[in-house]
């Protein structure tokens, strides 16, 4: 399959015609530029990137602009959806300290939601944080922001015990944890932070999207529809699903990242 | 084809065995945990809420093994 082909529903081929299931892969993912400056690509993911990070400061903007006493219904919406995060994050996790991270948690978790529920929104209907350079860098935003906490908080040496020596247990066992707590706290969170929104994204966009080119190809013949209707109820069923997926990632990637800061916050004894 | 060449034979994308290599693990794992969840829960309704969210918690951090085994072979084909 070509990448210049975005759809199944290009090519007329379905069940029992002797021509195999398009089925989606990598080429899915790969978009043309829409234009270009100077060698600078903008396609469809940062177009709608951008729309997303819009529209979540105009809610934002029209609820919290010019705040009441008494909430009006937008401000109660927002109110609510704000202290979800400062409630049952920030404070759950880190405790009275990670007031100061409150902006951070609470900006990454909408932009990360945004990112997502744009597979869900008709036309646009791509998972944007399904193009790993999109949670490859707000992984890099959270790892930048709690190795400077780890080290503005504990100082150097402070800060690598912090990173690599976890305090109250045997000696012996130092010579073992320290390498591993090293390589786990520096280069593997980051890493699994990334891949494990792109991955959940990635698996649940092909899933909708075997499901979806599955309906296409088996229509044609009378057994071939009822094949096609019980591949459109799957879709749907998977895009329901998906909704549940996307708000539990972007719930989860603000959690981990609540907690590491909160590691980070821990001071050395 | 000599009869061991043929028992070795694997047609079609070989990264499909890999990911049902890399689903056992995390299908375990899930199963622990949404297993204990519940029956934390059943013990103490009063704290399901913490419970829950630590158990959400630990079904993403063991899910995201059997995506990575998702996705590899997309990238590796």
């Amino acid at each position: 399959m070509s990448s210049d082909q975005l759809l199944a529903f290009e090519v007329d081929c379905h069940l029992f015609k002797d021509c195999g299931f398009p089925a989606p892969s990598v080429w899915s993912f790969i978009f043309d530029p829409i234009f270009e400056v100077g060698g600078f690509e903008f396609n469809k993911p940062m177009l709608l990137a951008f729309i997303g990070t819009l529209g979540i400061l105009a809610f934002f903007w029209a609820a919290f602009a010019k705040p009441k006493v008494v909430p009006g219904k937008l401000q109660m919406v927002a109110e609510a959806l704000y202290d979800f995060v400062r409630r049952g994050i920030a404070r759950e996790v880190i405790g009275k300290k990670g007031d100061a991270f409150i902006p951070l948690l609470v900006s990454l978790f909408f932009f990360v939601w945004m990112l997502n529920l744009w597979a869900l929104i008709p036309i646009a209907q791509f998972p944007v944080s399904s193009v790993i350079a999109y949670p490859a860098g707000l992984a890099l935003v959270v790892w930048v922001t709690y190795m400077t906490v780890t080290f503005k908080t504990n100082g150097f040496v402070g800060g690598i015990r912090n990173l690599c020596v976890p305090s109250g247990l045997p000696k012996p066992i130092y010579v073992m944890l320290t390498p591993i707590e090293f390589i786990s706290n520096i280069f593997v969170r980051p890493f699994t932070l990334a891949i494990r929104l792109f991955a959940n994204m990635f698996a649940g966009h092909i899933l909708i999207l075997i499901f979806t080119i599955a309906t296409w190809y088996m229509l044609g013949t009378l057994l071939g529809t009822v094949y096609a209707t019980a591949s459109f109820v799957m879709t749907l069923a998977i895009t329901v699903f998906e909704i549940f997926i996307q708000a539990l990632q972007a719930y989860v990637f603000t959690v981990l990242t609540a907690t590491y800061l909160s590691q980070a916050l821990e001071e050395a004894h | 084809m000599s009869a061991l060449e043929t028992l070795a034979a694997v047609e079609g994308n070989v990264g499909t065995i890999g990911y049902g290599l890399a689903a056992i693990g995390p299908g375990i794992g899930i199963g622990i945990i949404f297993g204990n969840g519940v029956q934390a829960i059943a013990r103490q309704p009063e704290a399901a809420g913490l419970i829950r969210q630590n158990m959400l918690l630990g079904f993403a951090v063991v899910e995201a093994l059997a995506l990575i085994g998702f996705v590899v072979p997309f990238i590796l084909s």
